[in-house]
């Protein structure tokens, strides 16, 4: 057998739940090994197992044929497993060797050799074609660059089969076509790698086999040659899943947003929103396409009163928004499904069916005289989660013991049902597994389709070109180009966001 | 794994760490020679074993009552109230004064005197409230020197304002007293007053405000998650006053039960009370819960006036009684140590 | 109160306290009671019924101050007259709080405690109180004045001896410049203040003393402070009734000290021997201390309680005369002449010669 990591019959319980139920998973030397699963279905898991966080039941691990006991990341480290996990491990003020050789530097005497360290890192980086600049702070480089400090942090530490988690998540279409060109050289070096994602077309592009798991329990392990997406996807979700979104063309109406020379500030004071006008219409969804930190979350914050307003107007129905607070936004009509739902979208420790009346738990009938009416508050929680499949043992339980798909149908239940001129909807699906896109796009399209105005904001260019009836190109805080779903594709989309208006071009790395 | 705990969990964890709490005591009373059995008992029978003991006990658990709520509530809100002790002084000098300065009939006295201390204690926790929210400024520090201003300007007043140049003020007039002649006589000349049954009042006020109206809806929400808070359209900076104002009206009520109950007067402090601080223990055993500090306040009263006869009776110094607390809180504080034991032991049945 | 007679006399026994030879003391007392009451060596429930109590204030019984002290005398008493410590004999209550003075004066009272002091003005609504509700027990307040007839209020005349140092301080200095720190501005530490520049006056009417208050008796930085802006003025002796506060008084002395054991820096303790505190390498910045003798004056309360001369509703004065206040014993920076001029003071003060004021003019 050329097998370089054998995980069989692997079962994890977890109190009151079976996380890993005999799952088998088998590497092949040399290649690219997708674990595709929705939330919850036990990838991470069935990973920390094999990284030695976690302890299984039963089973047992074989690395190179050799029966192991992995007791403890070091152990698997030892074993030349590597993990580069989703949210980076790095110290932003230390430069990208020391982060590198953290925990085992070189020594010179007493004092760490870093000239020697960062001449190793260099060598690394050179091998496999990863241009990092050892002598870098972390805090200055991109993302994309951050992810590569971690995958030379594990090679540094002689990894020879490699975990990724989720790890296109964060990066733009340009820096994702780099990482897959990075797979291949790491291949073609002789490592092995796992790729834990759900994203069915990155498996279909790079990868040689795939793991299917669902609800903890293995579905079936098969070459990715001769898959399509849909097949992958049904396995996953154990039916059949319509992928592009059912719509009608849009009909749209009068404006309902109207943006005009909006000027907004970051949290540091820079400009971050620079002049932009934007206009939404009754009966459309607009889609703000851009890489992170071009102005999004300032825009959004600005227009839900959340951040202050320099100069320019936002106009919801003819109104001006631009200086009234928070709650008279949400009272004028705007609904927000927010970007960060643990930050801003839920009280995480509130029952959930408190978290459902966030902002109407003021008006009757949820309280009277300042008194509040848990009767009738449960009362719409009940109702909310029968109508948006929130999946939750009781109106009672915390937010915080609930899933993200779950959490994310909670809030989109809460803010629809709202009934808002204008619903903003920030990555609404970021993080969550088909089935609940699906539900969500659904629902934005049911939104439009009944006369109400969209704006969706997504990193997610798949689901941009998909959900959108016109796509805002959004960069350095001005929308640069409005282009139509219907004839761009995604590689002209990804020039735009990286400001090239028009024109191929190469991606800025910092 | 233990993110939060469950119901029984959170009353289990209290449970146990006062029991650890007396069983360290007991090995501490052995190790020095003490025979705990005895300390205990004479514990018990100076805290409740006649009625002139409980009266003094319930005395003690009445500012108490009021030093956790004021801690908790403030906590609720996620903020750290460390000025319960100033706001419990400024309370005290000022029912003393209002009880001093006017002659009323007791039906408007009494409560105006009561509603001087809360208003006191109420705007001394402004001022860190007001900071905090404007300016970002650590509610932390800011109270934890309000309780030095509040030490010396009481002092002051109370010397060269309310008195002539005395200690003490004078005693408040009878219109003004919360003083029980009937609970006097009937525990036998304790100075067990009519506060408790205020401070039972305001435990339920405290319920009724954080877990029944809008505005506790919206201390709580600020508590768990200012962002969210703010999404939905909160005032973040309104309600972090608020919760501040409230807070420091329960510690100016504290206040006011010793200046009109316990002593009524005012007497120049050469040190802090330490009822303000006890309170911080008092709320983080009683989980930030109306009825749990109700409990931890009886608890905290019982051990602070059982430790006074403990001495006589048993030999053991009142000091120890501290360490026995000091055990409880530290297991309170790493209830984690406990909901661990909990997880293993509930592993170890099955 | 049941009357006894006695062998020894008030005298004797203020004797033996200020001897303070523990032992020999004990012996003496001992055949003493003898006399008296008993014929048993150990059989202390036949030597007397009577009970003594103490309650301190929030400093406890160890805090090196008056607690301790009246706590030392009321052991002192116990073991002259046999008596045991605890419920039966004599016990202190320890107050951790300013609530707790009440609870403990009543439970005092309800452990039959024939007599019971309380140790510092903090004490004295507790005191009144309790007294007026418990008319057949017996009360002794100390440092402050409480009325009621079942009430003894214990002073001092913290006046005369604190002339005494004067005298030394106006003898010691050689910038002519003195300085006094108090704690909180009251008619007590007046008393010291008043004393004190008489005594240096006396001696040396070019001195001139500088009066400060630290507002705070427990407030060591503070008094630090005060003192290193006195000792830079040029002051040289400092006397300090400041409690913890004066700690800092001594703490500055000794780093000038320290830094330059040639200059003359002293400081004046107060209420008992501070000798250990001014002690800094070789040499001591302490010149003498200002000595108040609680415990003389409990034991003297306490027997004369037990003989039935219990004197309820007066205050008493402990002056030089009735040895309760002195200098202390700790002598070494003292020169003989100076110790001649305070012994000759001492004198024309128990003789009545001089009157030594107790009010700041």
């Amino acid at each position: 057998m050329d097998y370089v990591i054998e995980m069989l019959d692997i079962r994890k319980e977890f109190p009151g739940i079976v996380a890993n139920d005999n799952i088998t998973l088998q590497l092949k030397k040399g290649e690219i090994h997708a674990l595709l699963g929705e939330n919850g279905a036990g990838k991470s898991t069935l990973m920390n197992v094999l990284f030695g966080l976690y302890q299984p039941e039963k089973g047992e691990i074989k690395v190179r044929g050799e029966k192991v006991k992995i007791t403890s990341p070091n152990v698997a480290n030892d074993l030349g497993i590597g993990m580069v996990h989703q949210h980076f491990m790095l110290v932003d003020t230390f430069t990208v060797t020391e982060n590198i050789v953290l925990g085992m530097e070189p020594k010179k005497g007493i004092n760490i050799d870093l000239k020697r360290a960062e001449r190793e890192v260099q060598e690394i980086s050179d091998r496999y074609g990863l241009k990092v600049d050892p002598k870098a702070r972390i805090a200055d480089i991109s993302v994309g660059m951050q992810q590569r400090v971690e995958i030379l942090k594990t090679l540094y530490r002689g990894a020879e089969i490699l975990i990724f988690d989720e790890p296109t998540a964060v990066l733009t279409p340009q820096e994702i076509k780099e990482l897959i060109q990075i797979f291949r050289t790491l291949i073609a070096e002789g490592k092995s790698i796992i790729l834990i994602t759900h994203k069915l077309k990155e498996i279909i592009e790079v990868c040689d086999r795939v793991t299917v798991i669902r609800k903890g329990v293995g579905i079936d392990t098969l070459d990715v040659e001769g898959t399509t997406p849909t097949q992958l996807a049904s396995l996953m979700v154990g039916r059949e899943v319509t992928f592009k979104t059912d719509k009608t063309d849009s009909n749209p109406k009068h404006s309902v947003l109207e943006i005009t020379k909006l000027n907004v500030k970051d949290s540091r004071g820079v400009n971050a929103v620079k002049d932009l006008d934007l206009s939404v219409r009754a009966g459309e969804i607009v889609g703000i396409a851009g890489v992170d930190g071009n102005g999004q979350s300032e825009l959004i914050e600005a227009i839900t009163g959340l951040r202050k307003v320099t100069s320019g107007k936002i106009e919801l129905n003819g109104k001006d928004l631009s200086s009234y607070k928070t709650r008279k936004i949400t009272e004028a009509g705007v609904g927000h499904i927010p970007q960060d739902r643990h930050k801003h979208g839920l009280v995480l420790d509130f029952p959930i069916g408190d978290n459902m009346v966030l902002q109407t738990y003021y008006h009757k009938p949820y309280s009277k005289y300042s008194l509040l009416n848990n009767k009738e508050i449960n009362k719409q929680a009940k109702k909310l989660i029968q109508e948006f499949d929130v999946r939750t043992p009781s109106e009672q339980t915390p937010a915080r013991a609930l899933s993200g798909g779950n959490q994310q149908k909670a809030i989109i239940g809460r803010e629809v049902d709202r009934d808002p001129d204008l619903l903003i909807a920030a990555q609404p699906t970021r993080g969550l597994d088909v089935g609940a896109i699906e539900f969500i796009h659904k629902r934005l399209i049911e939104q439009r389709d009944n006369g109400k105005a969209v704006l969706l904001v997504s990193f997610e260019l798949e689901e941009i070109i998909n959900v959108s009836d016109r796509i805002a190109v959004i960069y350095d805080g001005n929308i640069i180009e409005i282009v139509d779903p219907k004839t761009t594709t995604e590689q002209e989309l990804g020039l735009l966001m990286a400001g090239s208006k028009n024109k191929a071009g190469e991606t800025e790395n910092v | 794994m233990f993110n939060q705990f469950s119901r029984w969990q959170k009353i289990l964890i209290p449970v146990i760490s006062v029991i650890l709490g007396l069983i360290v005591g007991a090995i501490v009373m052995l190790v020095s020679g003490y025979n705990p059995i005895e300390g205990y008992t004479a514990l018990l029978s100076g805290s409740l074993g006649e009625g002139f003991y409980i009266g003094e006990t319930v005395r003690q658990i009445t500012p108490y009552i009021f030093a956790g709520l004021a801690v908790a509530f403030a906590f609720r809100t996620g903020l750290f109230n460390i000025g319960v002790e100033g706001q419990l002084l400024v309370g005290w000098v000022a029912s003393v004064w209002v009880g001093l300065a006017f002659d009323l009939p007791k039906v408007i006295h009494l409560p105006m005197a009561i509603l001087a201390g809360a208003v006191a204690g109420a705007l001394w926790a402004f001022i860190p409230g007001l900071l905090k929210a404007k300016l970002r400024v650590h509610e932390v520090i800011v109270t934890i020197m309000m309780n030095y201003i509040a030490l010396h300007l009481c002092n002051y007043l109370v010397r060269y304002v309310i008195s002539d140049e005395q200690n003490t003020t004078d005693r408040v007039p009878e219109s003004a007293s919360l003083k029980s002649p009937f609970f006097e006589t009937l525990t036998e000349f304790s100075t067990m007053h009519y506060g408790i049954f205020l401070a039972l009042a305001a435990a339920i006020i405290y319920f009724v405000v954080l877990e029944k109206t809008t505005t506790g809806f919206e201390l709580r929400s600020v508590g768990f998650n200012q962002h969210a808070s703010e999404y939905a359209g909160m005032n973040v900076n309104r309600n972090i006053i608020l919760s501040m104002v409230i807070s420091g009206a329960f510690a100016g009520l504290g206040g006011a039960m010793e200046g009109l109950g316990t002593f009524g007067y005012g007497f120049i402090h050469g040190a802090f009370s330490g009822v303000g601080f006890d309170g911080i223990a008092v709320a983080l055993l009683g989980g930030n819960v109306a009825s749990g500090i109700i409990l931890a306040a009886a608890l905290f009263g019982i051990l602070k006036q059982g430790a006074l006869i403990m001495p006589l009776q048993s030999g053991v110094p009142t000091e120890l009684v501290e360490i026995v607390i000091a055990i409880i809180i530290f297991f309170v504080a790493s209830s984690y140590i406990i909901a661990y034991l909990l997880q293993r032991l509930r592993k170890g049945a099955k | 109160m049941k009357k006894r007679k006695y062998g020894v006399a008030l005298s004797m026994i203020l004797a033996a306290g200020t001897v303070l030879a523990a032992c020999g003391s004990d012996e003496e007392a001992d055949t003493g009671s003898d006399e008296g009451s008993t014929g048993g060596g150990e059989g202390t429930e036949e030597t007397s019924d009577f009970k003594v109590a103490m309650v301190t204030d929030t400093g406890g019984v160890d805090d090196k101050s008056f607690n301790q002290s009246a706590w030392e005398g009321l052991q002192q008493f116990g073991a002259d007259n046999g008596l045991e410590e605890g419920t039966d004999g004599y016990t202190y209550f320890q107050s951790n709080n300013d609530a707790d003075y009440v609870t403990n004066m009543n439970t005092a009272v309800r452990n039959d405690f024939d007599l019971v002091f309380g140790i510092g003005f903090l004490l004295n609504q507790a005191i009144t109180d309790v007294a007026s509700q418990n008319p057949d027990t017996n009360f002794a307040l100390v440092d402050d004045v409480s009325e009621g007839d079942n009430v003894a209020s214990i002073t001092f005349k913290e006046h005369e001896g604190s002339f005494l140092v004067g005298v030394a301080a106006g003898m010691a200095t050689e910038s002519d410049q003195i300085g006094f720190v108090g704690g909180v501005e009251s008619d007590l530490i007046n008393k010291f203040a008043a004393g004190f520049q008489a005594g240096v006056e006396a001696v040396n009417p070019d001195a001139d003393v500088q009066i400060e208050f630290a507002g705070d008796f427990n407030d060591a930085a503070g008094g630090q402070q005060i003192a290193a802006s006195m000792y830079g003025s040029g002051i040289d002796v400092i006397y300090h009734a400041a409690g913890g506060t004066g700690n800092g008084v001594f703490t500055e002395a000794k780093n000038l000290k320290q830094q330059d054991p040639d200059r003359q820096v002293w400081v004046i303790g107060v209420d008992r021997d501070q000798w250990e505190e001014g002690q800094v390498g070789d040499d001591n910045v302490t010149l003498t201390s200002m000595v108040k003798r609680v415990d003389v004056a409990v034991q003297d309360i306490s027997t004369r309680a037990m003989e039935g001369d219990f004197p309820g509703g007066e205050v008493i004065e402990y002056g030089i005369q009735e040895e309760g206040i002195a200098i202390a014993e700790s002598q070494d920076n003292l020169s003989q002449e100076i110790l001649d001029e305070i012994a000759n003071y001492k004198q024309q003060i128990v003789d009545g010669e001089i009157e030594v004021p107790s009010t700041l003019e």
